[in-house]
Order: structure tokens, then C-alpha cells, then sequence
């Protein structure tokens, strides 16, 4: 393997071949109720308590479209920069299966809601565009549970009719470190327009993912496998891993690759396959003869362009223009919401006089560090964005040092403290008095004579012994900018 | 009151509203009527019990505002009803109670009506001698081992037998008109998307449609009255505004201008339908109104297209009677295996003959030979009836090519069968309404129908006709009560 100038490549004798990869991400779309039935969507609810007549598929029911899901998708959409298309149609996907009530998934093939787009992606050498082919909606199927019982399979039709956006992209992808990207980014999109909360352990979002290979500098497409249902980012990196060379030893060996759909084995970490192109299921597309065409005005889509927020793209833009942010310091801000969320309040909440890239380094190093080794998402941070701008404004106007704001940021975790209090309590304000430092300094001098002569006479290392003492002899709260001007002068 | 069971709805629902009867007094004449004719097979399931229980419930406090006040009824078994088991003249279906009501029979029930029972019906409504259900056939009134037509054979029987005053049926390629023509009753299929279709079992959604049957043209359009409405549960029902059908009849139907389609003189017609169709004309004629010679020229198209729609449609549609939720399962090995039995041990061989033809039609390779030029097709066959109303008001045809058949006659000649629907699949493929009403009777003295096919949402207008002819034909049926025990 070569990673040179950052191309994935695999390397056999002499020959070099590139990885191909496009994905169809399946994500549920944020919403209360189903596609197609009014039943609730709940994570972890008890098996089959969110089931209604509609999604058990009971004699006579019928779909009718939840708007609200219309409105996610199209939001998606947009937020993909791509083309909405007004007139969709819902199709029925036939197959039988017993998580599958209707014995067909309602699906749109022919006429998906979402045309193409794009996402653009952050990679450390420079921006890559990744083509969106289209989106749309479908429902989900239930769940098949086979460990329960050693000759029953239970069924749990909660999720069945839950409402899904599939997003499938162009075969623009690269590595498993562009795939990476381009499901994070998917996500933070998603995550910023609130149509999918992107929660990977609860399946919110899960892929299949297309890999193929071909020789370095090829332009034709080699024949592509598809590793269904994979629900982690890690996952998917080693599926591809193992899979593009898989494929590579397979041409190496002079034999020819296989269409087909195939399982990433997490255990053993390899694919294996699912079934063959000839055993492909005909699933007997046709248009739902229950669902009319589904028709959006020009004034629907202008309505929702109005509800779309700042999106990660313009947010990181605006980032290094107000803030003067580096690019990659506004790329760990923008990529999660709620991390953008709280350093844009910890920016408002510092006020006029405020260091921001101060509060950058303590967000994305202290406040980081606690949340990791707390197992803690930033939303749930346990000290506000409000108790965090006021310890970077103490910082700031020198009440005190970077140091000693240490020991009140561990103070403030433990029930988000006023770190002002906690400075005023526990006397750690910072001695900025001049005079003051100056007697302490004094009799430090007067104290260390020797080594005061021997600083003169050119030995410039001591200069730290004489900070280090003065600081300790001040508990650590002496301003060590005038300790350094004061020593300077003195001595 | 003897002849309680003779009268039209219209006049049971004077005679309750007058006090000359009560619903206890109509429910047990019709429950005694129903009871005595098990020979007519018209019943899967009956209700009788509680029915007059809810008879004399009405009776105690009776509401004479409601436009069926206290009236029983039986249903075709295609209506989901709560709490009464509900087949589709299925086995697969066999032990299935719905826990949920139509629309269509909760309209009903809204305004007062009983229900008397479920009636028999083709296997999921395929069929058109009602030889396909589970439960049996339905012997016709008219007479011994005669079909009352399909698919809503019971209901047919059930009205022309007088056990039921009217009933509701459903229509996806001629289940209305057929079994109203051959059994000398009034049947209207309404505009698709009139009446709801929510809790319907599903034969071909974009087909089928409920609507009335009944002795006369005044009590369908009552029933029609209450039966059409604007649905959200039913995302194809419309909403538009619907007439008070049965107050706003009239057989004043002068200067209207009625089709007569050259196309539907098919080859080998019996002379006695186009006499009858003649006798048609001259009616219309004699009401005052013009008819005018007009083409439909891919008429000759609409029974293959039907063909391939509706069965792609029901493939899909049963795909449900799995054995996994609900209704019959046969014990199987593994899942798959479970599936096959399920379904072969529970559908019957029409139901599994339009499943495979479906399957086929819908299959990669096949599907745009098939379902894509047939969609192609259905659209051709809606613009020439378009065409034709920039001339006409409405349409007169046969209902049927021919008059009732013995049971069996067409058992193993499928494509004779599917030749019944001939007129009447392409008004289902258009979306219209069309109403059959009796208007003669063949040599062997069974009864005739003639179809009035409307522009779409036209009903109040070919109900109007049919009222007009009705008066002028004059049509008696001949019940003979051969089967009474």
C-alpha cells in the first residue's frame, strides 16, 4: 500500500490499482411519525408497540404520504445542492420477507424526489467535490430476530414504514479516508438541517457500499461489488480494505470478478458473498397504485429554502473570515452543530473585549479532553457555554493565568461553577499589583544573591529559576508577564 | 306485512319514517326471507342475531332523520367489518375478523343501517360467475344452477332474491354491472375516487371501486348518496362536490345527447343483445333525448390491457397473505417453504392464475412489453372517451355480451370467462362511472342488462337516464322463488 501525495493505491509486483467506491447511504429521516402511518418512530420502544393497521399491512389499509417527511427530504436536498424534482413517483419494490408486511417496500425508483448534488469534502490535501446521484424516499422494513428461540423467528414491526432517505452518490470515492469524510459530512449536513439525527449505534444511518477496482490511470469502471447494510464508519473502511483487495488479488490471479452483493463479516473481518448477479432479486418495480404522483409547488421548495439554516460549508467560510479562524480550526468547529452552536455562544457571551482563538485552543483542548474522557457529546458539556466565556475573559483580562485557570476549569465541571466565584472563593485571583510583585521580587533577589550575580555575568538560564521562584512564592497566582518584566528590569 | 321483503328501499325507508313499520318488523322479514334461502349460497357469514338486536335497539329510540334509519343490509365479504369475520371469499382469509370498518359500510352504519351479514363473492373479486369463492357458488334467483355473474355474485342474488333491500359491491372490471345485469337488479359503478376504498380488500387499487346495487335506479342513488365520500384515509379518493343524488333525480333528460359506440358490436354478439341495445336507443329517444353515432376505436384493446393491469396490481396487492401476520398459515419447513404452502394450499387457482400472470407481466424484461404498453394503452383508451364527451352527454352500451351462464359452463375456458367484462373494463380503465339497469329479458326468459357509462364525477347524470328509461322499459323481474325452503 503507497499513500503517496495521498492517493490510496494498492501495489502488487508491478502493478498499481486504484479503489473505486460509491455509496447508498440509507438515513431516517427525522420525524415523529412514519411514512406512511401516524404510528411513532422511537428508538428502543418495546418490539411491535409502534405498529398501526398501515404498517402491519392488514387487509384494506392504505399509505398516505406524511408531508413532514416530504419537507425532510427536500430539505436534504437542498442542503446536497441538488436538483429538487417536483414531480416524483412511489413505487413498490416486491420481495417476501417476513419483516416485511406488504410483501413489497414502498420505495421511489423511476422518479426519485431528490435529483443530483454534490458535498464537498475537507481532505488534509485540499477540497474534494463527491457527486450526489439522487435521493429518495422509502420506508423501512421491520426486524427479524433469530436468537430468541432456537426454532422461532420473531418479527418486531416498529421500525417497518419508518420513513428513510437513501442517498446514493457517484462512484467518486477514492479511499476508505474519503469515505470517512463523506459520511461525516453527510452527517453534519443532516445533523445541521435536523432530517436525520445520524445516530450510527441506533441505525439512523447505515450504507451499502459499492467497491470496485481498477488499474492506476484506468478510465473504465471495473466490475463492482456491493456490501450491504454496513452501520460503522470503521466498518466500512475495513470492508473496503478488505474488499478492494480481494478484488486485486482476484485480477492478479487472471480471474474475473464477480457481480455481487456480499456481507461484511464483522468478526472475521472479510466479505463474503450474499448472492450471486443471477440470484438478484427481480423486485417488480411499478408505480404505487395506492399513492398519487407526489407534486411539490416552486412555492413548497422556496418556503423550505427559507427554514434551511447556515450549513457547515458557509458556516466554516464565515468562521475564518470574522474569527480570522485557521481552516482547520474552523473544520473542528463547524463539523459538528452543537460544537459550532457552543463556540458561537461562548463567542457572544464573552462580550466586546473578547480573545477568540483563546477560546478556540481551551474548546478544542480542555473542554475536548473532559468530554472524551467522560464518554460526553458536547451537548451535553457539563459546563455552559456562558461559565466557559467567562473564564476565557478571565484569562483574558488577566484576573488570571492560563495556569490557574486549569484548576478552576476542573472546579467548574463538577456543577457548572461561576469560575468568578470560584477564583474569589478559593483566593486565586492573580497578583497584577506591580509594587507588590516588586517586594516579592525584591527579596527573592536579595535571597538568591549569588545566583543573581551569575545571571549578570551571563548566565541566562537563571532567568527561569527566578520566575519559577517567584511564582511559587506568590501560590502560582502572580501574573507572570510582569514577573518577567519586573525580573528583567531588576535585574 | 308478508311483503315486506318485496319493497323497494325507498319504501321501507317511508314506511319506518311513517311508523308504518318498524326496523324490528323489516330486519326479521328479511332475516326470515335470508334464513329460507340457504340454497341460494348468497351469505359467508351472517349476522342475524345481532342485528335484530340492533333493530329493536333503533326501535327504542329510533332517529328518523338518517337516510337509512333502521334499514338491514348485507354486504359483499370484501368490506372489512369490525368484529365480523371478513374472508374475500377466501380460505387464506378464512378466520380473519378485522379489528377496523370501511368507510364505505361506515357511512352506511352512520346513517342507521344494520348489517344482515357478509355475502359471498369471487375469491378476491376475481372472477365473474362467483365460481372462484372458497365458500361455494352463488346460485342466481333467476334460476336453478344459473351464475348470478361476478364478482359480487352474492350481492347480486342477495338483492334480486330479496334478502337483502339493497347491498354494496365492488367493481374493478365489471363486478357491479355484470352480476346487476344477469340477475335483473341496478348496479352503478361509481367514478374512481368517489368512494373510498379504505378498508376494501385490495384487488386492483387502481381499479377497484365500492358502489351500489339495488331493485331500482331511485334506491342506488339513495345508497350512492350515502356511500360517496371525500376520504384523507384513501390517498386516490377526490374531493369534489358530490350531489344529493337521490333528491336531485329526475327523468327529465330531454336534449341530452347519449353516445352510441360503433366498437362495441363485437363479433359474435348474440342478435337478442343487439336487439336489446336497439330497444335502448329507441328508449332514449322516446325520453326525449338524442343519441348520436360515436367511435371508441381502441375498445378492442381494453380487455387485454385489463388484463395486464389487473393482475400486475393483485400480484403485488396479495402479497400480504403470507401466513406471517394474520389469516391461514400451512405448516412449513423453513420460511420459504412455509410461504408456498400458505399460498398454494390458500388461494384457489383463478386467484393463483392472476398472480402468476401479475408476476409475469411485472418482471424485468417483460415489464415494458407488458405493464408499460398497457399503461400506454389505458391512457389511449381514457383519451377516446374523452374525445367522445366533447359530442355526448353519455354512452349507452350493452352491460354484458350475452345473458347468465349455467354454473360450470365456463369453469375451464378462462379467456370465454374474461370475454363477460368486455363492455364494462373499459369504463374502469377510464376511471368512469357506468350504471347497468335491467331492460329485457333474452329467449330462456333471463334477465338483460344495458350500460349507461358517464363522464367522470357525472353520476347524478346517468343516474338521471337511467331513471328516465327505467320508467319507459318498465323491466319486471321474474322470481319465481325456486329455491325457498
Amino acid at each position: 500500500m503507497s499513500k503517496k501525495d495521498s492517493e490510496y493505491l494498492i501495489n502488487r509486483k508491478d502493478n498499481q490499482y486504484e479503489v473505486v467506491i460509491g455509496l447508498e447511504v440509507h438515513a431516517q429521516v427525522l420525524s415523529e411519525s412514519k411514512l406512511f402511518s401516524t404510528s411513532a418512530t422511537k428508538f428502543g420502544a418495546e418490539p411491535n408497540t409502534q405498529v398501526s393497521l398501515v404498517d402491519a399491512a392488514f387487509p384494506g389499509m392504505l399509505p398516505v404520504i406524511n408531508e413532514f417527511c416530504v419537507k425532510q427530504a427536500i430539505k436534504t436536498g437542498i442542503g446536497l445542492n441538488a436538483k429538487i424534482n417536483k414531480r416524483s413517483v412511489f413505487d413498490r419494490k416486491n420481495y417476501f420477507y417476513a419483516d416485511l408486511p406488504q410483501g413489497y417496500q414502498i420505495s421511489q425508483f423511476k422518479d426519485p424526489i431528490v435529483g443530483e448534488g454534490k458535498v464537498i469534502l475537507d481532505m488534509p490535501n485540499g477540497q474534494k467535490e463527491v457527486g450526489i446521484e439522487r435521493l429518495h424516499l422509502e420506508q423501512d422494513a421491520g426486524k427479524s430476530i433469530h436468537d430468541l428461540d432456537p426454532q422461532n423467528t420473531f418479527v418486531d414491526l416498529n421500525r417497518s414504514g419508518v420513513a428513510l432517505m437513501e442517498i446514493v452518490s457517484k462512484p467518486d470515492l477514492r479511499s476508505p479516508d474519503e469515505v470517512n469524510a463523506y459520511i461525516k459530512k453527510l452527517r453534519s449536513i443532516m445533523r445541521y438541517l435536523g432530517t436525520c439525527d445520524g445516530n450510527m449505534q441506533e441505525g439512523s444511518l447505515r450504507a451499502d457500499v459499492n467497491v470496485s477496482v481498477r488499474p492506476k490511470d484506468s478510465k473504465e469502471f471495473g466490475t463492482r461489488c456491493e456490501i450491504k447494510n454496513v452501520n460503522s464508519i470503521k466498518f466500512m473502511q475495513m470492508a473496503i480494505e478488505y474488499e478492494a483487495n480481494r478484488q486485486v488479488d482476484l485480477i492478479e490471479e487472471g480471474k474475473t470478478i464477480d457481480q455481487e452483493t456480499r456481507l461484511f463479516d464483522t468478526k472475521k473481518n472479510e466479505t463474503r458473498s450474499m448472492r450471486s448477479k443471477e440470484d438478484a432479486h427481480d423486485y417488480r418495480y411499478f408505480p404505487d397504485p395506492d399513492l398519487l404522483p407526489l407534486e411539490v409547488s416552486e412555492k413548497f421548495i422556496e418556503e423550505l429554502k427559507k427554514d434551511i439554516p447556515e450549513l457547515p460549508d458557509d458556516k466554516k467560510k464565515r468562521f475564518i473570515e470574522e474569527f480570522k479562524l485557521s481552516s482547520y480550526e474552523a473544520n473542528i468547529l463547524v463539523s459538528d452543530i452543537d460544537t459550532a452552536k457552543y463556540f458561537e455562544e461562548v463567542v457572544a457571551k464573552m462580550g466586546k473585549n473578547k480573545d477568540i482563538k483563546l477560546a478556540v485552543n481551551w474548546i478544542t483542548g480542555e473542554l475536548f479532553a473532559v468530554l472524551n474522557s467522560k464518554g460526553l457529546e458536547i451537548s451535553e458539556s457539563p459546563v455552559s457555554a456562558k461559565n466557559f466565556a467567562i473564564l476565557i475573559n478571565l484569562i483574558k483580562n488577566g484576573t488570571i493565568s492560563g495556569k490557574i485557570a486549569k484548576t478552576v476549569f476542573e472546579l467548574m465541571i463538577d456543577g457548572d461553577k461561576d469560575p468568578q466565584k470560584i477564583v474569589e472563593e478559593k483566593g486565586l485571583k492573580q497578583q497584577s499589583d506591580p509594587k507588590a510583585l516588586e517586594a516579592l521580587i525584591d527579596k527573592i533577589i536579595n535571597d538568591n544573591r549569588e545566583k543573581a550575580i551569575e545571571y549578570k555575568q551571563g548566565k541566562e538560564k537563571l532567568f527561569g529559576f527566578f520566575v519559577g521562584q517567584a511564582m511559587k512564592a506568590s501560590g502560582g497566582k502572580a501574573n507572570p508577564q510582569l514577573i518577567n518584566e519586573i525580573l528583567k528590569k531588576k535585574l | 306485512m308478508s311483503d315486506i321483503t318485496k319493497q323497494s328501499l325507498t319504501q321501507l325507508v317511508e314506511n319506518i319514517k311513517n311508523k308504518k313499520l318498524s326496523s324490528t318488523d323489516v330486519t326479521k322479514a328479511f332475516i326470515d326471507r335470508s334464513e329460507k334461502s340457504e340454497k341460494l349460497n348468497a351469505y359467508i357469514t351472517n349476522d342475524f342475531t345481532s342485528a335484530l338486536d340492533k333493530a329493536k335497539k333503533f326501535d327504542q329510540k329510533p332517529n328518523l332523520d338518517l337516510k337509512l334509519p333502521g334499514i338491514p343490509m348485507a354486504v359483499k365479504d370484501l368490506f372489512c367489518t369490525k368484529d365480523i369475520k371478513t374472508t374475500a371469499g377466501s380460505k387464506i382469509l378464512n378466520n380473519f375478523v378485522p379489528t377496523y370498518e370501511s368507510t364505505v359500510t361506515e357511512n352506511i352504519w352512520n346513517e342507521g343501517a344494520i348489517l344482515l351479514g357478509k355475502l359471498n363473492c369471487d375469491e378476491f373479486a376475481m372472477g365473474s360467475s362467483n365460481e372462484t369463492s372458497f365458500f361455494g357458488n352463488v346460485q342466481s334467483p333467476i334460476d336453478k344452477n344459473l351464475v348470478p355473474g361476478g364478482s359480487s355474485g352474492g350481492s347480486a342474488s342477495a338483492v334480486a332474491g330479496q334478502l337483502t333491500p339493497v347491498t354494496i359491491g365492488t367493481d374493478t372490471g365489471g363486478s357491479i354491472r355484470q352480476p346487476a345485469s344477469f340477475t335483473g337488479i341496478v348496479g352503478l359503478k361509481p367514478t374512481y375516487g368517489s368512494c373510498s376504498r379504505y378498508g376494501i380488500v385490495a384487488f386492483a387499487s387502481s381499479l377497484d371501486q365500492a358502489g351500489p346495487m339495488a331493485q331500482n335506479v331511485k334506491d342506488c342513488a339513495l345508497l350512492h348518496e350515502v356511500i360517496s365520500s371525500y376520504d384523507p384515509k384513501d390517498s386516490t379518493s377526490i374531493d369534489f362536490k358530490r350531489n344529493h343524488y337521490s333528491k336531485e333525480l329526475t327523468n327529465n333528460i330531454k336534449g341530452k345527447k347519449i353516445g352510441i359506440p360503433k366498437e362495441y358490436r363485437v363479433d359474435g354478439m348474440p342478435k337478442e343483445i343487439e336487439d336489446l341495445w336497439q330497444k335502448g336507443i329507441q328508449y332514449i329517444k322516446d325520453c326525449g333525448a338524442e343519441t348520436i353515432d360515436i367511435s371508441l376505436p381502441n375498445t378492442s384493446y381494453a380487455l387485454p390491457t385489463y388484463y395486464i393491469v389487473a393482475p400486475a396490481e393483485a400480484s403485488s396487492n396479495l402479497a400480504r397473505y403470507d401466513g406471517v401476520k394474520y389469516g391461514f398459515r400451512a405448516k412449513g419447513e423453513n420460511l420459504i417453504d412455509m410461504y408456498e404452502k400458505t399460498r398454494s394450499e390458500g388461494f384457489g387457482a383463478e386467484v393463483q392464475r392472476r398472480i402468476m400472470i401479475g408476476t409475469y407481466v411485472l418482471s424485468s424484461g417483460y415489464y415494458d412489453a407488458y405493464y408499460l404498453k398497457a399503461q400506454k394503452v389505458r391512457k389511449l383508451i381514457k383519451n377516446d372517451f374523452d374525445e367522445a364527451y366533447k359530442k355526448v352527454d353519455a354512452i349507452l352500451t350493452p352491460s354484458t355480451p350475452s345473458s347468465a351462464f349455467k354454473i360450470g359452463e365456463k369453469t375451464n375456458d378462462p379467456v370465454s370467462m374474461y370475454l363477460n367484462d368486455i363492455f364494462t373494463v373499459p369504463v374502469n380503465l377510464a376511471g368512469l362511472p357506468g350504471i347497468s339497469i335491467p331492460a329485457g329479458h333474452d329467449a330462456k326468459g333471463y334477465p338483460l342488462g344495458l350500460q349507461i357509462i358517464g363522464k367522470a364525477f357525472d353520476e347524478q347524470n346517468i343516474l338521471n337516464i337511467a331513471y328516465a328509461m327505467e320508467e319507459k322499459i318498465n323491466f319486471k323481474n321474474k322470481i319465481t322463488d325456486w329455491w325457498i325452503k
